[in-house]
């Protein structure tokens, strides 16, 4: 992994996520050190995502490494008319790593391609967002101790929702059971379901919330934007009908958690967060080690990991 | 009509002749084979009718050969397309154009939002075929086109 970007979470094999895992796990129970010491990460949010920079920004600086970059295009060259191409090749100059969020798709797989130092997509329009994949992969890792054998249900916008299409594929790895609750007009793609079935993947798909989830080991909740329906109404009702209450959650698993990429709109009720199952505040934290092992293996520095 | 065609075939005494190419996909083929850029004597005819296409065009290049690769570009428009390589008036060779399995500048990407519409990009695709016909998966933006939505790059 050293020295190679990551753009998509399938750059990645499943030995290699496990091992960036245990790493994670090592980062968080030591979280400071000057591992990046001297290095220079460059920081570039070709649009503004201020939890996803914050949490990579925490990352590199728990590491010692220093930041260099923009929080959204009106700072930088971009509004001068550059092309992504020639910032990209700029940037190389000045920093070890290159951490990129850009509104456009594939845009991180072609700046890997122009840049000379590693890139790390944090983001490339609706496209990919690996390091959020990873770091609901260490939550869930942590949580159940396994990623074997698992059950999710996977609730909310499955059609345009990234962040649950890049975990199917890494869950994929593991012999997970999976269960789609969504609209009819957010159900999961079919070259999603395609792909599980070539894969001999179990999955059920249902358009409310039913006793499916009474056995999933994780819940895992996504947003639904008004953007999606052309009819208003039918938008309001959507996103009531997928609301998480305490009541649903009578007969899950007392070990199961409910995770949300946040931030969240009213899908899981306020009522849910005093849940001990509730998990998506402190999954979020998970973020910065996640991240803290993925920087650390590309710098190749994850040897001196205590 | 079986006449007609070996009359056409045999009409050149070197070169190739591509025929079966769907009518409306005619200039694509000129642009993608740069014939409008070659000395060679070129004719071509349209709008003949065909059983399998409805209305389809012939080519006939007098004094060239293709690689292959060259000849495979024109797949994406036109799959069904068979070449004769001709010579000394005698079909010497006959092929059939095959999908390759990627796709490098030759193709728009449908993905408005794609990078590679956005900058200065050559475009890259994996080809899938499923049930006789043909979709391209974006090497940036991962998104698929179709064969409906196939705009081919020539300039
Ligand atoms: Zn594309």
């Amino acid at each position: 992994m050293k020295n190679r970007s990551l753009v998509s979470i399938t750059d990645y094999s499943k030995q290699e996520i496990l091992y960036l895992l245990d790493l994670a796990r090592k980062f968080e129970n030591n979280p400071v050190s000057n591992l990046l010491s001297g290095r220079v990460i460059a920081s570039l949010f070709f649009e503004p995502s201020t939890r996803t920079r914050l949490s990579f920004e925490s990352a590199v600086q728990r590491m010692g490494g220093g930041i260099i970059g923009f929080s959204d295009s009106n700072s930088s060259s971009v509004t001068k008319g550059e092309t992504l191409r020639d910032t990209i090749r700029t940037v190389t100059n000045y920093s070890d790593l290159i951490v990129m969020r850009h509104p456009l798709e594939g845009s991180a797989k072609f700046a890997s391609e122009v840049s000379t130092v590693p890139v790390v997509n944090a983001g490339d329009g609706a496209n990919q967002h690996p390091t959020q994949t990873m770091l609901d992969l260490y939550s869930i890792y942590k949580t159940q101790g396994t990623l074997d054998g698992l059950e999710i249900a996977l609730v909310g916008d499955l059609k345009y929702g990234r962040t649950v299409h890049s975990l199917l594929m890494a869950m994929a790895m593991f012999d997970t059971r999976f269960h789609f609750i969504s609209h009819p007009k957010l159900q999961m793609p079919d070259e999603y379901k395609i792909y599980l079935k070539e894969k001999n993947i179990h999955f059920t798909e249902s358009a409310e919330f039913n006793k499916k989830v009474d056995s999933a080991d994780i819940i895992y909740m996504t947003r639904v934007q008004r953007e999606r329906f052309s009819d208003p109404i039918e938008y309001e009702k959507t996103k009531d009908t997928y609301v998480l209450r305490s009541n649903m959650l009578q007969s899950t698993k007392p070990s199961m958690r409910i995770l949300h990429p946040l931030p969240r709109v009213n899908e899981i009720h306020i009522e849910v967060d005093n849940d001990p199952r509730a998990y998506y505040f402190e999954q979020a934290l998970n973020g910065v080690f996640a991240r803290q092992a993925i920087i650390a293996t590309i710098l190749g520095v994850d040897h001196l990991v205590k | 009509m079986k006449n007609e065609h070996t009359l056409q075939v045999n009409a050149i005494e070197n070169g190739t002749v591509i025929d079966h190419i769907p009518a409306q996909q005619l200039f694509k083929v000129i642009k993608i084979l740069g014939l409008d850029k070659i000395e060679n004597q070129i004719t071509f005819g349209t709008n003949l009718s065909s059983d399998k296409l409805g209305k389809k065009a012939i080519i006939k290049i007098t004094g060239k050969q293709f690689e292959e690769t060259e000849t495979n570009k024109i797949a994406l428009i036109a799959p069904n397309a068979k070449l004769n390589i001709i010579n000394d008036y005698i079909v010497t060779e006959k092929r059939v154009v095959k999908v390759p399995a990627q796709v490098v500048g030759l193709a728009k990407c449908v993905n408005p939002k794609c990078i590679t519409n956005n900058e200065e990009i050559t475009t890259k695709f994996t080809v899938f075929q499923t049930n006789g016909s043909i979709s391209l998966k974006c090497h940036y933006c991962e998104k698929i086109t179709d064969q409906d939505h196939l705009k081919i790059i020539v300039d």
